[in-house]
């Protein structure tokens, strides 16, 4: 049997800048900009990266199955966090993943996503089991350039493998071709970008075609038999256009969440193909395209099993998850593009000892504390002595992860005090449905909400702390109030 | 079995640097200054003392590790100097040790002197710092009145008390601590409020505004204690004794335990309880005459009228709207401006508070001066937060009762 897709996530920041304020801030330099400045881009809290996106998407993705039993996860991104250290093993550290599963970073090209894709339909079959590919992509941009405002920041999620696949594999093809849009050295912190109408007419329209083509000849697939075709790139009609010369239905063109999300890098292809799962009845062709140094081309068609597959949150949960963000300068702030005041608060080192942080990992990336097998309690972190006082037995307490549990907010507050990115800093005391309790960093809160005790909430994966001075961040999970789409 | 500290050992002489932005002076300066006042109100000589402890919190602020720079301030001859820590308690825990001291039987005179020097950071409020490798992964990015301000949600719908109300109590007991420190010299803020401006301050940690939050200070404060015996010996009249030191430390419980609301201090409570017995009080109510409380924030001090057992739970608020906490109340508490206005340098906070009862007792307090006499009081020194803290109930009181 081959490998297919057996489930998907995806996620979204909450976050979604206007691209007005944008525009607002920079068409005097480029009145070409007012032209993009319809819709809103998805924007990345101060404490969300690509790793932190792939875990949530990754989340979203694992529910109902066996984390146990992957064989492998592939991280897909042009924006990781960090250069050598594996990006993919902290996904898997958060994901709380055995440590016997193969972990891999792929990178260095915008169709990195869907090259994943293909590497992980390729090995799933001999893996011994089901593959996670999960991308997450927060690009860089410069202030003023049009990337700021055509580009997202999101997710997407896939496990890979045989079994009751929601969509099995009819072909997939690559096409590798030097052609160099744009490109990014290694002391560089943007793209550098060419004239997008050389991008279009040399490389969309002929290179993509090309690809798909021979996709098709492989699969045996008449080009009008595709149902749907997600296409990531930003630039208008070019999908349309591409459909129209491969005689692809041109009703079948997805929309490229350009409106209300921005196309995100390498995670985009991935996030098109998830929401067209989300959305897709059985026995739906769709095809899916990633475009960077040639093109991959992934033809799919969903089955019968994928109105079986638990609700996802997926894109359009996410998306539904929205907050409007009108100031642009939170934007310059969070990605550092302004040289802002941190205040002297911000000045504490911020050092992680490598020694304390692998030797709690397991509580810290993967929020594991303790059940105490004599009492039942749940308690976080874990403790060598069980801290329910009709207890207090010694070494009786097990792994439990907190990572999946709701609870309910018992106090709370929003300093002003304390340092932030993103003042107030939002915290208090969560107290679990199934037991144990924690005073943790609240993400994702209005700005200026009142909240209530009792308020329930969930568990999400962040960036805790930024040590600038040596290039290292500290991750940990946050609390979030549960919203609408969760 | 342990029949306690009651009157085993009394107060010889205590003093108290002037509180506040004391911009130039060194920390050795107010211990020196607290010191001398000390040693002229014993009449001892500086050695006459046996043993010292000396309390300091955010020592890398100032004076660094040990017990060190006490003895080289006071050029102390080679006596047992140890230095203690225990977050805002720690005035109280250099008290402790100083009396544990004597009352043994190992010293006849010890001191307990304690400093904060908090205003070297260039910014206003707590310094902000690590607060341990592996706390520093997970703890939540809290403030001090970030940690205190959540005893106000919880508070509010335990007991069914509504924002306002809250606020409002909270005001009144901000605008009374203004009063008093008003009169009082040494406090590091002098000046009066209103409610209005109370209501009108900038938000510090929601729903704590800025005059919800007490003065961060520069000072020291210290006392000379020996036995009764001792102190009579040396013609002291009107002598003031411990009745009570008691200590209780979070063990996890209100952090890990759902068993703890958040509305109030479990250490509290049981410190408390704890004194009252060893004091011999069996109606705090009705005979604590004067208390100082930890008033790091106006909600710690509305709730800690509660954990002290003083005000019947869930009605600290109508206590205080009544001014039964005020100068002229029944039970006055922070009648010398408490944390809020006289000021808290850490390390010499627990021993201010002493110092205020002692100077209240002795019919030393000026212009603030109590017009009954006082009996008993109480002092109650907090560390940490809420959910993790380390609580001092002292109860001091005139020799016999």
């Amino acid at each position: 049997m081959a490998a297919g897709i057996l489930s998907f996530g995806g996620y979204v920041p909450r976050i979604r800048l206007s691209r007005q304020s944008i525009a607002d801030a920079n068409s005097w330099f480029n009145p070409a900009l007012k032209g993009l400045a319809k819709g809103e881009r998805s924007m990345a809290n101060w404490d969300e990266d690509s790793v932190t996106m792939a875990v949530e998407a990754a989340r979203d993705c694992l529910g109902g199955f066996d984390r146990n039993g992957l064989a492998a996860l592939y991280m897909a991104s042009t924006s990781y966090p960090f250069q050598d250290r594996q990006n993919s093993g902290i996904v898997a550290e958060a994901l709380r993943l055995d440590s016997g599963i193969q972990t891999m970073d792929i990178a260095a090209s915008q169709r990195a996503g869907t090259s994943g894709l293909i590497a992980a339909l390729q090995a799933s079959g001999g893996a011994g089991g089901p593959v996670l590919l999960a991308s997450g992509e927060k690009r860089r941009t410069k202030a003023a350039n049009p990337l700021e405002l055509t580009t997202g920041d999101g997710a997407a999620a896939l496990l890979v493998g045989e079994g009751d696949l929601v969509a099995t594999v009819l072909g997939y093809h690559t096409e590798t071709v030097d052609f160099v849009d744009h490109y990014r050295g290694q002391d560089n912190a943007y793209d550098y970008v060419w004239e997008e109408r050389w991008i279009r007419d040399e490389g969309y329209l002929k290179i993509v075609p090309d690809a798909v083509e021979k996709m098709l000849a492989k699969a045996g697939v008449a080009a009008d038999a595709v149902d749907q075709f997600c296409f990531p790139a930003a630039a208008r009609r070019v999908a349309g256009m591409i459909a129209k010369r491969l005689s692809v239905a041109e009703d079948g063109v997805r929309d490229n969440l350009q409106a209300n999300m921005g196309e995100s890098g390498v995670a985009h292809p991935l996030v098109m193909l998830v929401n067209a799962l989300e959305e897709a009845a059985p026995g739906q062709k769709i095809l899916v395209v990633g475009f960077g140094q040639g093109a991959d081309a992934i033809l799919v068609e969903t089955t019968d099993a994928l109105a079986k597959l638990p609700k996802r949150t997926g894109i359009n949960g996410h998306l539904a998850r929205r907050r409007e963000e009108t100031n642009y300068n939170k934007f310059l702030s969070f990605n550092e593009l302004i040289n802002s005041e941190h205040g002297l608060r911000a000045e504490v080192d911020r050092q992680s000892g490598m020694t304390t942080l692998y030797r709690n990992k397991d509580m810290i990336l993967g929020l594991v504390g303790g059940k105490c097998t004599k009492c039942g309690t749940l308690q976080y972190p874990k403790t060598a002595v069980c801290v329910n006082p009709n207890c207090e037995a010694f070494h009786t307490q097990e792994d439990h992860s907190f990572a999946e549990m709701t609870g309910k907010m018992n106090s709370y507050t929003a300093d002003s005090l304390t340092y932030s990115a993103d003042p107030p800093a939002y915290y208090g005391m969560v107290q679990f449905d199934e037991g144990g309790r924690m005073m943790i960093d609240f993400t994702d809160v209005t700005p200026g909400a009142k909240l209530d005790v009792g308020l329930p909430m969930r568990m999400m994966f962040r960036v805790k702390d930024y040590d600038g001075k040596r290039g290292f961040r500290r991750y940990f999970w946050k609390a979030a109030p549960i919203e609408a789409g969760d | 079995m342990a029949t306690g500290i009651k009157d085993k050992v009394a107060i010889l002489g205590m003093g108290c640097a002037k509180f506040g932005e004391r911009w130039n002076d060194n920390a050795e300066d107010l211990m020196v200054e607290a010191f001398i006042e000390a040693l002229e109100d014993s009449g001892i000589e500086k050695n006459d003392i046996q043993a010292a402890w000396f309390s300091t919190a955010i020592e890398e602020q100032h004076v660094g590790k040990s017990g060190v720079p006490l003895a080289m301030a006071l050029r102390l001859p080679f006596i047992p100097v140890t230095r203690v820590e225990n977050y805002c308690a720690s005035g109280s825990e250099a008290f402790r040790g100083a009396v544990y001291a004597v009352a043994s039987g190992a010293c006849d005179i010890a001191l307990a002197l304690g400093v904060e020097k908090l205003k070297d950071t260039g910014y206003g409020g707590l310094p902000q710092r690590t607060r341990g490798a592996v706390n520093d992964m997970f703890w939540a990015n809290t403030s001090a009145p970030g940690n205190f301000a959540q005893l106000a949600a919880a508070y509010g719908a335990k007991h069914g008390k509504s924002r306002e109300d809250m606020k409002k109590a909270m005001a009144h007991i901000s605008i009374k601590s203004h009063d008093n420190g008003s009169k009082n010299p040494k406090a590091h803020l002098r000046n009066k409020i209103d409610e209005d401006k109370v209501m009108n301050a900038p938000m510090i940690a929601e729903p704590l505004g800025l005059f919800d939050c007490c003065g961060v200070s520069d000072g020291a404060a210290c006392a000379i204690v020996t036995t009764p015996e001792i102190a009579k010996s040396l013609g002291k009249k009107d002598l003031v004794t411990v009745k009570a030191l008691q200590l209780a430390v979070s063990n996890g419980t209100e952090s890990q335990h759902n068993s703890w609301d958040g509305s109030h201090f479990i250490t509290t409570r049981t410190a408390a309880k704890r004194a009252y017995e060893e004091a011999g009080i069996e109606k705090p109510r009705d005979q604590v005459s004067l208390i100082e409380v930890h008033d790091c924030f106006s909600v710690t001090e509305l709730v800690t009228m509660e954990d002290l057992h003083i005000s019947p739970e869930g009605g600290a608020i109508n206590d205080v709207m009544n001014g039964f906490y005020d100068a002229d109340g029944q039970i006055p508490c922070q009648i010398d401006g408490g944390l809020k206005c006289f000021g808290h340098p850490i390390g010499a906070s627990g021993l201010r508070m002493i110092y205020e009862m002692y100077l209240q007792m002795q019919g030393r307090a000026a212009e603030r001066q109590r017009s009954e006499q006082p009996v008993f009081g109480l002092t109650h020194n907090l560390g940490g937060f809420p959910h993790q803290n380390v609580c001092s109930v002292c109860i001091v009181g005139m020799d016999g009762a």
